[in-house]
């Protein structure tokens, strides 16, 4: 069977972005997410390089592979060319197909990710659209954005979007021939699959946990777990 | 003047940028939040500056928010980028303009992948060719939307109407530019001016009659994160690093904020708010908000668009102290109107952060 080094390998992402490091910590300095939470690039790399089977199991598991926002400033700065925010990107994608990021509080909200711009983007070819912008969820929209929400087809109509209709412009619908081959895109490509996994694990964790799950939609217990729970371990501060 | 110094660094990093026929690629964010910058970008190309840009209704989002939020694999979003490569190849265009900076970020590493595997390349055009029949042509000229107006600044500024002066001292307007991390940090030869230098929007304010801020916190991410703002349990992350930079700036007392990422934009407009009704605390000289742009309100704006046209009342932040500056002209009456002045009603006004 294949180890998790090897299997992370195979990311050329993970190829690219890992060759030794100096521990000269730049990268750390430079990050965004290090100043925030209780996270250090250099320790990833450090401990990935390691090869060590056991250190990776336990990074797949943990906290801290989500903390990275994939600002990629460490990739303009690393002398020896690593780059922290390749190798983050490759271990969730290796987490979430072993389905381990179901045993961390940040890995768990890949499930509210999936359902919130995964269907997105599956339903409308769109990653984000602005009916899915509920001022409910997004508080920190404001008032205008709240007055928008509400009239979103005269906003968009006045200001020469073409809101869900044919044709080219903003907003416009994506006809069912360009939905159809993206959805094949995803078939033929392992995107359907990603999905499918990180649905199968979440069921088995919100079961596990005792939480309410729906096969679809947000309304259930373990969306608003995943999506507003932080136990308040992960900062600095 | 004799060009020396920091200022002679910037100009040697120069990017090839086309000078017509553009193959256009539309921004999830810029669509939701700045929908009238998609319009008035093409309008400018088209009926100010003479050029010709294909707007294809076939293109789908290039799912690069899914992408860097770890939902999408790498494989997958390829692929449908390989897919608007094969859309503009068919209708016979070279030259690929992308209006969001996370999405110019992705086709970016693609074809930096396909540069050093060229083997994923061969795979990609397989999948493409199996899951939709189509093959392509890479392009031959890939660069962002404010790469375009950055080209053709001083051919805008012959149309000027409203320089980026403040009418009532003569002085020019004090300008945050903020550049969206992806633009050039991670390939800095692919950006005008490079990661350490970008100059795309230092370009366009300076050929528009503004002065750039020069601030310690100028180049640190405006902190969307992705994952850290799509889930509401991070959004901590996010406007930590926004308030990180606003508490840098706001000595310099900017007129405005503009800045060349879809995003970078709506968040900086939207965290000042929040901070503003979480802890009472405002950037703007005066307890108001300081207003963020796009540079194609910018520029719709400097040349003579209607502020209320280019769709400043979307923002949170009101731009009317910076109206009010530049001299430009503008019926509050019609600010929150829908089409043909229709009433569609108005905000509600928060506690901090005044949006007139
Ligand atoms: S990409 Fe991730 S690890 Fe790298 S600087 Fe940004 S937040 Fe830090
Ligand atoms: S910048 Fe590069 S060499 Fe330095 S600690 Fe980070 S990964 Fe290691």
């Amino acid at each position: 069977m294949k180890g998790l080094f090897d299997k992370l390998m195979e990311d050329v992402r993970f190829e690219e972005g890992l060759k030794a490091c100096m521990n000269c910590g730049v990268c750390t300095a430079i990050c965004p997410a290090a100043e925030f939470y209780n996270y250090d690039p250099r320790q990833i790399v450090t401990r990935v390089h390691s090869r060590d089977e056991e250190t990776i199991l336990d990074l797949l598991k943990s906290e801290t592979i989500w903390y990275c926002g994939q600002c990629m400033s460490c990739k303009t700065r690393c002398p020896r060319g690593n780059v922290p925010g390749l190798i983050i990107m490759a271990l969730r994608k290796l987490s979430q197909e072993e389905g381990h990021f179901t045993e961390s509080e940040k890995g768990r909200q890949q499930f509210a990710i999936k359902r919130t711009v995964g269907e997105n983007i599956l339903q409308y070819g769109y990653c984000v659209i602005p009916e899915n912008i509920n001022p409910d969820l997004h508080r920190e929209q404001g008032p205008v954005w709240e007055w928008i929400f509400k009239n979103i087809g005269d906003v968009m109509d006045r200001l020469g979007a073409n809101y869900k209709k044919e044709g080219a412009g903003a907003l416009r619908k994506i006809s069912d021939e360009s939905m159809k081959e993206l959805h094949s895109i995803f078939e033929v490509t392992g995107g359907k699959q990603l999905f499918n996994k990180i649905e199968e694990f979440s069921l088995q964790k919100a079961r596990e946990l005792n939480w309410e799950y729906k096969e679809k939609g947000i309304d259930n217990d373990y969306f608003r777990h995943t999506y507003t729970d932080n136990n308040g371990t992960h900062t600095k501060t | 003047m004799k060009i020396e110094g920091k200022h002679k660094l910037w100009k040697d990093y120069q990017k090839e940028i086309a000078d017509n026929h553009f193959y256009y690629v539309r921004s999830c964010i810029r669509q939701n939040f700045f929908p009238a910058s998609e319009v008035h970008l093409l309008k400018i190309l088209r009926e100010d500056l003479g050029k010709d840009i294909f707007d294809d209704p076939r293109h789908t989002t290039c799912t690069g928010i899914g992408y860097h939020a770890d939902i999408i694999p790498f494989e997958t979003i390829m692929t449908v980028v390989a897919r608007h490569f094969a859309l503009m190849t068919e209708k016979g265009y070279k030259n690929l303009l992308i209006s969001c900076v996370t999405s110019f970020g992705i086709y970016t590493e693609i074809l930096e992948t396909w540069r050093h595997f060229p083997e994923v390349e061969n795979k990609i055009r397989e999948k493409l060719k199996k899951a939709t029949g189509r093959t392509f042509e890479i392009p031959v000229n890939m660069i962002h939307t404010s790469d375009v107006v950055y080209k053709f600044r001083n051919e805008i500024n012959n149309l000027a109407k409203y320089p980026l002066v403040n009418v009532n001292t003569g002085k020019p307007l004090k300008i945050v530019e903020h550049i969206g991390c992806h633009y050039s940090k991670m390939f800095p030869n692919k950006g005008v001016g490079g990661a350490e230098f970008p100059y795309v929007l230092a370009g366009m304010v300076e050929a528009w009659g503004g002065e750039v801020i020069d601030y310690p916190e100028r180049r640190h991410c405006c902190g969307f994160g992705f994952r850290q703002y799509l889930v509401m349990a991070n959004r901590g992350y996010s406007v930590s690093n926004s308030k990180k930079k606003f508490e840098s700036m706001k000595d310099f007392e900017p007129d405005l904020i503009v800045a060349n990422c879809p995003g970078c934009t709506m968040f900086m407009d939207k965290w000042q708010y929040t901070i503003g009704e979480m802890e009472g605390i405002t950037y703007g000289k005066y307890g108001e908000g300081i207003p963020v742009l796009t540079y194609e309100e910018l520029a719709g704006l400097v040349m003579g668009y209607d502020p209320w046209d280019l769709g400043l009342q979307m923002h949170q932040i009101g731009s009317e102290p910076l109206l009010d500056k530049m001299g430009i002209p503008y019926d509050p009456e019609l600010k929150y109107k829908g089409k043909n002045g229709k009433n569609i009603g108005a905000p509600k006004v928060p506690a901090y952060c005044t949006i007139n």
